[in-house]
């Protein structure tokens, strides 16, 4: 079980939060100029990731705070926590690969 | 008698304490710190059970938690519990126990003759021989041999123990309370630092407990029991023995089974927790795990009292047992002699001492021969006299590399083997944490490799054998991890030890016989649980299974309950042999939680019956359970089924409730429906992105009905919502969805539309909801709240307004999900049952009646509305549902909407809501059944949708039912099927408005 950080509580389990996927994708200000393989890029394609992985989670039994993570999928070690609306931590070039 | 075989004096038992227990239904003697297998040894019992596969003959083999064989039912009745390691039972006053794996007896069992058509359960058995015929598999191949193979019973009545679990944050934990573990937890304890320290076993001190070993000029023994009491007295430390880690998860989370109750008699366990599980999160984890002895391969090595020599060692020194009296010690390293030693000075004979080496000096060689101990150097034994029990080995001289043995057999009697191939490491945590193994020439061991999370390894685990090594890397292990935490450690000063040297080991893999491994009559054992021979591992490989992980699935080495802890290497050694490639080259396979089996009580703990899922109720419930309601859930949510009356089955009683509603009234407690109260002055603007419909514009005291699509256009929820001022709305939601959409509707506050200022707040709890519907409901209604104007000018449908009901400060809503005159009333949570007994006075005199979620549906699906979750599924659009009339045209921009163009959404095959009318009005058509167009087309026939509702209608005296049509839009009044089990019914494609068509029943 994960150990995550949330900036506004603290340490708590993962029990406590739930998964939104991989972060930093934007919902595109104006949709209707998209066409169809833009959208479906938007709607469906995600990186997934083997490394450091950004990626959004919700302390929904907690403060109900939306923010963001650096999470290696591999070794489920958590690098970075920050909030929504941050650019993410510069985590040099070793560690940041991918993200 | 308490025990042929106990010696004079000495070991970890108190021998004054005699307890009395039952094995096999014959009652033996044992004493204060037995463990099941030490008193049976102790009695010369070593036929435990029969083997897996082929029902061999199988005695004890080891001390511990590694243990393959000898696995037996304990207890009777509710408590019985199969497959239990004999060598992990605590001997208790009263305990029966039995062998698993036989019929009729241990020493009488019918499948032995599996033995016999051993060519037949080859590796890979279940596979190849009963593929075929398929009848013969159903009626004769799986039941025998799922008789046959059975392991232990489990028990058929509910469990009484009770159960629980506690968790606990540490600075550092250590597992492992052997050499290394102690000397950790006391450098990490001294600092102060939060410690915990757990081991499997009745008390700490590891191998200690088993050897003759010195330190700091003192018994072992005695530093034992100094450590532990340090220990103890700091306040920040936490001691756990008969603990076991069995799993080891992301961030340093472990998982510990406490056994707290197994070890006592039965009457003394009423009441008290048996089990408990313990999570923990520990910043610094120090795996101090130790190693377990290897067996070595040969002839027939698998009969009773053949055991690991360790354990041989274990027996004598901690448990003052003698498991034989003339032995053979077969070894490829200098351990075995120690063994030898320890076992002459208790009594035992020792008939030679076989070292797989070549050469072999040092300290214990010498002690060994000046004792006048026969040494055969660079013997091995090639076969083994005896069925339930070693009689003879016979030896020969094993020239290195070589296929088969040439020189000459001696046969030297004895009735006990005692073998050491060596020690693995017990890499198994450090393996379930995800990290790699590193294999060791030198130590011929597999260690951790590189720490994958914030652990480090001390001991035997790092292939460090000595005890004086032990103690200075738990030492050190335990004050750097303390260190790390922040707190101010020094490793204690290096003890004197004093210990004996111990020389090289060789590896030893397998001993060849007169014929190739294979031929012949002998079977050389790898796994003894899953009866897994080294000629399987050739054959498997012969087959094209190379890869370690299909060898271990191919032939089940590994498996079981002691997950391979004796086998995996030296089953892999035996691959590598044959790929003829290195060790660390053919890998290793993957070891998964739990470490040894853990029960379904311990697991659950105390989340049974009532406890195991929280139970929502609403502050009406009592009312329902007195009225005599059937309850279904939703979700968390008890809510009302129906309310049968004396003699109503199901159908009869919602016949009743919709005809009442239809006709009369009826009133419904819809207090679970999710209620999020939306705030702040960009509210109207969330809103209007958030449904596909407009709310900008929604009148202040309006009410309008939305749908939630996500961004690919699906419908996820659907409800209304109220303006109740130009800053604030009041959303419903579907039951069983509330706390997703109120996740939904943050996330988009919160990732997308931050400069939104929107602030959402379940309110669920807080309004009680009572819906009065039916033609008759705005008299009673009247009666309710007589300066309430209820005329439909000034109380519209879609409205909503705030006054009193039934003297109660109430929001009342006119909303309909039945299609007849309908308020809902609104009242804070804590008032719900006296409004609720009010609408019930009030409307006694129109006969009011109570109607569930059962009537409920009945009644919207008469009226074509649908349940989310129901007549949709995660790909159904608006559109599919003929609802294209809420997807507003004018909005530039809403979730979904960008969807609505794409190609696959506006296919004109989509699956859609259709109704459905079955020819037979009586025929209620099941839910979920599949639908075809041409009922005679050839298997497999084109399916092109399925029934989403289905109910009687009383209303219509007509079955009703709503699907999901390919192209069903277009195909009113077709004809279409449902292929059941045992008949096919015919049906028409209808609207699915069934009733009231035109909405004239909305005001009464
Ligand atoms: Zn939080």
């Amino acid at each position: 079980m994960l150990y995550i950080d949330c900036p506004w509580c603290g340490k708590r389990n993962e029990t406590e939060f739930h998964y939104g996927g991989e972060a930093h994708i934007a919902r595109p200000e104006d949709p209707s100029a998209l066409s169809d393989e833009q959208w479906a890029d938007f709607l469906f394609m995600r990186k997934n990731l083997k490394g450091p992985y950004a990626e959004r989670w919700c302390h929904s039994n907690g403060c109900r705070r939306w923010f963001n993570v650096i999470r290696n999928t591999v070794s489920h070690e958590i690098l970075a926590v920050y909030k929504m609306g941050e650019t993410p931590p510069d985590l040099g070039p070793k560690k940041g690969e991918g993200v | 008698m308490t025990g042929s075989h106990r010696t004079q004096a000495g070991g970890r038992i108190d021998r004054q304490k005699k307890i009395n227990f039952t094995f096999n239904g014959k009652s033996y003697v044992g004493m204060e710190g037995d463990t099941l297998a030490s008193a049976l040894l102790a009695n010369g019992v070593h036929l435990l059970g029969r083997s897996f596969k082929y029902h061999r003959p199988r005695g004890i083999v080891a001390a511990g938690a590694e243990e393959p064989n000898s696995m037996v039912q304990l207890g009777e009745g509710a408590v019985t519990e199969p497959n239990i390691r004999a060598t992990q039972i605590s001997l208790y006053e009263g305990l029966s126990a039995s062998s698993v794996n036989v019929w009729p007896s241990v020493e009488f069992d019918v499948s032995a003759m599996n033995g016999l058509f051993a060519k037949i359960f080859t590796a890979g058995f279940y596979n190849k021989t009963f593929m075929w015929p398929r009848d013969m598999w159903i009626k004769l191949y799986e039941p025998v041999i799922r008789r046959a193979a059975g392991w232990g019973k489990a028990p058929t009545t509910s469990d009484p123990d009770i159960y629980d679990h506690m968790h606990l944050t540490v600075d550092v934990m250590v597992v492992g309370g052997g050499p290394a573990g102690l000397s950790a937890a006391l450098a990490a304890g001294r600092s102060g630092a939060r410690v915990l320290l757990i081991d499997e076993q009745s008390e700490f001190g590891g191998s200690l407990l088993s050897l003759n070993r010195q330190i700091d000029g003192k018994n072992a023994a005695e530093w034992i029991s100094e450590t532990v009491s340090e220990l103890a007295g700091m306040e920040d430390v936490t001691l756990l023995n008969r603990s076991i880690a069995f799993g080891y998860y992301d961030q340093n989370y472990l998982c510990v089974l406490e056994q707290r109750t197994d070890h006592l008699p039965q009457a003394m366990r009423k009441g008290k927790v048996r089990q408990r599980v313990w999570h923990i999160r520990a910043i610094e984890v120090v795996l101090a795990t130790g190693a377990h002895e290897r067996p070595l391969v040969f002839a027939n090595n698998d009969r009773p009292g053949i055991m690991l020599a360790g354990a041989v060692q274990t027996y004598v020194n901690r448990y003052g047992v003698l498991p034989g009296r003339k032995m053979v010690i077969f070894t490829n390293n200098d351990a075995g002699y120690e063994t030898a030693i320890d076992a002459k000075a208790a009594g035992a004979n020792i008939a030679a001492i076989l070292d797989a080496r070549e050469e072999a000096d040092g300290e214990l060689i010498e002690a060994a021969k000046a004792l006048g101990i026969r040494i055969l150097p660079g013997y091995a034994i090639t076969g083994v006299e005896g069925g339930k029990r070693v009689k003879a080995v016979e030896v020969r001289k094993i020239q290195k590399g070589a296929k088969v043995y040439t020189s000459a057999p001696e046969r030297i009697a004895c009735d006990l083997v005692a073998m050491s191939g060596g020690w693995s490491p017990v890499v198994h945590l450090f393996s379930q944490s995800q990290g790699k193994l590193h294999y060791r020439e030198e130590e011929v061991c597999f260690v951790p490799g590189t720490p994958v999370q914030k652990q480090s390894f001390a001991g035997a685990l790092n292939g460090s054998f000595s005890l004086s090594a032990c103690l200075e890397e738990g030492a050190k292990a335990g004050a750097e991890a303390a260190t790390k935490t922040g707190f101010t450690a020094k490793a204690a000063n290096a003890l004197k030890v004093d210990e004996p040297a111990m020389g090289r080991i060789e590896p030893f893999w397998i001993v060849p016989g007169a014929r190739p491994v294979g031929e012949g009559g002998a079977k050389h054992f790898v796994d003894l649980q899953n009866d897994t021979t080294a000629a399987d591992i050739e054959l498997a490989v012969r087959e094209g299974f190379e890869s370690v992980e299909h060898v271990k699935r191919y032939t089940l080495t590994g498996f079981g309950t002691d997950q391979g802890k004796t086998s995996n290497i030296n089953a892999l050694a035996i691959l590598s042999g044959i790929l003829d490639k290195p060790i660390p080259k053919v890998g290793t396979t993957t070891f998964r939680p739990p470490y040894t089996p853990v029960s379904y009580g311990a697991l659950a703990g105390r989340n049974l019956g009532d406890w195991s899922d929280p139970v929502r109720i609403t502050s009406i419930h009592d009312w329902h359970v007195a009225s005599g309601a059937e309850f279904e859930n939703v979700g968390q949510w008890k809510r009302p089924w129906y309310f049968p009356k004396a003699g109503e089955d199901m159908h009869a009683a919602t016949n009743r409730e919709c005809l009442a509603v239809r006709n009369g009234v009826g009133v419904l407690d819809a207090s679970t429906l999710g209620k999020i109260d939306i705030r702040g002055k960009d509210a109207a603007e969330f809103l209007n992105r958030i449904y596909t419909n407009a709310f900008a514009k929604l009148g202040v005291g309006r009410v309008r009905y939305g749908l939630m699509c996500h961004e690919d256009g699906m419908v996820f929820d659907d409800g209304t919502t109220a303006r109740l001022a130009e800053d604030r709305f009041l959303m419903t939601t579907t039951t069983g969805n509330a706390a997703v959409v109120l996740d939904w509707l943050e996330e988009y506050l919160q990732t997308e539309w931050p400069e939104l200022q929107v602030y959402c707040t379940s309110v669920t709890e807080q309004w009680a909801t009572v819906s009065i519907a039916g033609p008759m409901a705005g008299k009673v209604m009247a009666k309710l709240a007589p300066e309430m104007n209820l005329s439909n000018d000034d109380f519209p449908f879609l409205s909503f307004k705030e006054g009193t009901v039934a003297g109660l400060k109430a929001r009342v809503f006119r909303i309909s999900f039945t299609g007849e005159l309908t308020y809902e009333i609104n009242v804070p949570w804590a008032q719900g049952r006296a409004l609720w007994e009010a609408v019930m006075e009030a409307g006694a005199e129109f006969d009011i009646t109570p109607y569930g979620t059962e009537s409920m549906h009945i009644l919207r699906a008469e009226k074509g509305f649908i349940i989310v979750g129901q007549e949709t599924d995660g790909t159904t659009t608006p559109q599919d549902l003929g609802m294209g009339w809420i997807v507003s045209k004018k909005k530039p921009d809403f979730i979904g909407k960008r969807s609505y163009s794409r190609m696959d959404t506006s296919r004109t095959d989509r699956k859609q809501l259709v109704g459905l009318m079955t020819d037979n009005p009586s025929e209620v058509l099941p839910e979920g059944a599949q639908l075809v167009f041409d009922k005679n087309a050839p298997r497999p026939m084109p399916m092109v949708g399925h029934v989403t509702s289905s109910y009687y209608s009383a209303a219509l005296g007509h079955s009703i039912a709503l699907a999901l049509v390919k192209g069903g839009h277009s195909k009113m009044g077709e004809t279409i099927h449902a292929p059941l089990l045992d008949k096919t019914v015919t049906a028409r494609i209808v609207d699915p408005v069934f009733y009231d068509k035109e909405g004239e029943k909305l005001n009464g």
